[in-house]
């Protein structure tokens, strides 16, 4: 059954407001959820005064600032800054992103910025993503040929049958999709979620796999994949620009077609 | 070990948006369609019973509050139905990008409101 409210563990309290350094000239305050295992408090909201005008563009620049002059405990994932390897996937102004991909000038007012929703926090702005990575481990995600590739060659493609993989690859698995679905919010212990549904469907759609059939199979199930109703939160908010809503329907409708 | 680990916050920091408000909209108005149906049924047994029963529902319904009730049940109805169709749409593939799902999002809205606003002028004219 799904719960709206927040377990009483996870409501958040006011926290401390870190002031800009005199003679900022340009302040815009980020409101960032806290949260340490180190001690026997709830989830906290600090306030950073940042000034805009001795900072980077993104919001990644912001976290990397205040973590390099305010509070050095600041946690968050991050590593390309350039929206290739998704580490910075977090809530920013309302809606999931990529803090690196995310321009601070995009937001107006204070910047809010909270961990992936509905997962559970191992730091800050850090989720634990293990239940999203043993589903996107169960649908094996990996080519399943019966023969071996042409000697010496690779296994070809024809244009239009590579092109069935666009808006698939180049999905970055930061999560941002099934953290934004209410769906999964109240079914991931089943359902399986709009990133790995899509990439199921990249192995589906893909002409050198020979076990689409059996992945169908494993797919073809009340909960895995039929928990999505189409809500469309997941491709309105996918830093990528991808449609993991409509790679689902083309599972649904694959499995209609056989 | 460190203590249990709090759930991140979701509901309470989501921003509401088309997508996912026209969602919760049509299971809203399949439960109001729902209740609605008892109301139809009181409608059919009332209609059974003869003449006074008849003069005793329709009292009720003529009412202000019943109006209203009635409102609600066919604007839900309306809404259902046409967001049905925009479903049936996304079944057999259409209409699954962001700009065309808000834009067949804002035509259903827009045509709830003119069929309903045109249903109750032709009620009450």
């Amino acid at each position: 059954m799904a719960e709206f409210t927040l377990p009483a563990n996870s409501k958040m309290n006011s926290g401390v407001h870190h002031k800009a350094p005199d003679g900022a000239s340009n302040v815009r305050v980020f409101q960032i959820y806290r949260w340490s295992p180190d001690d026997d408090e709830n989830p906290r909201l600090d306030k950073f005064e940042v000034d805009l005008d001795d900072c980077g563009p993104m919001v990644l620049d912001a976290l990397i600032k205040i973590k390099s002059e305010q509070d050095s405990s600041l946690t968050f994932r991050r590593s390309c800054r350039e929206g290739i390897c998704g580490s910075c996937s977090m809530n920013i102004d309302g809606t999931n992103t990529l803090a690196c991909l995310k321009s601070i000038s995009e937001v107006t007012g204070e910047v809010k910025i909270f961990p992936l929703p509905h997962m559970p926090v191992v730091k800050d702005l850090v989720p634990d993503l293990s239940n999203a990575y043993r589903q996107l481990a169960s649908i094996e995600p990996w080519l399943k040929s019966d023969n071996d590739a042409p000697e010496g060659e690779e296994r070809r493609q024809s244009p239009e049958q590579r092109e069935k993989l666009d808006g698939l690859w180049e999905c970055v698995l930061c999560f941002s999709c099934s953290a934004a679905c209410p769906s999964y919010w109240w079914n991931s212990d089943e359902y399986l979620g709009p990133a790995v549904l899509l990439q199921a469907y990249r192995w589906v759609a893909d002409s050198r796999d020979d076990r689409t059939d059996e992945r169908l199979d494993a797919l073809d199930d009340s909960f895995a994949l039929y928990r999505c109703h189409t809500i469309m939160n997941c491709a309105k908010t996918c830093p990528k620009g991808l449609n993991p809503g409509k790679a689902i329907a083309g599972i649904k409708s694959e499995i209609a077609s056989r | 070990m460190a203590r249990t680990r709090p759930l991140s916050p979701h509901l309470q920091v989501y921003r509401p948006q088309l997508t996912s408000m026209m969602s919760i909209a049509h299971r809203a108005s399949g439960i109001a369609l729902t209740t609605g149906t008892v109301v139809l049924a009181g409608w059919l047994i009332a209609l059974a019973q003869g003449a006074e029963t008849y003069a005793m529902l329709a009292g009720w319904l003529t009412h202000p509050l019943g109006q209203f009730v009635l409102f609600g049940y066919s604007a839900a109805l309306i809404y259902h139905a046409l967001n049905g169709i925009r479903h049936l749409g996304w079944d057999i593939g259409y209409g699954l990008t962001i700009p065309e799902v808000y834009r067949n999002g804002h035509i259903v809205l827009f045509l709830t409101l003119i069929l309903t606003a045109g249903l109750w002028t032709a009620v009450w004219m």
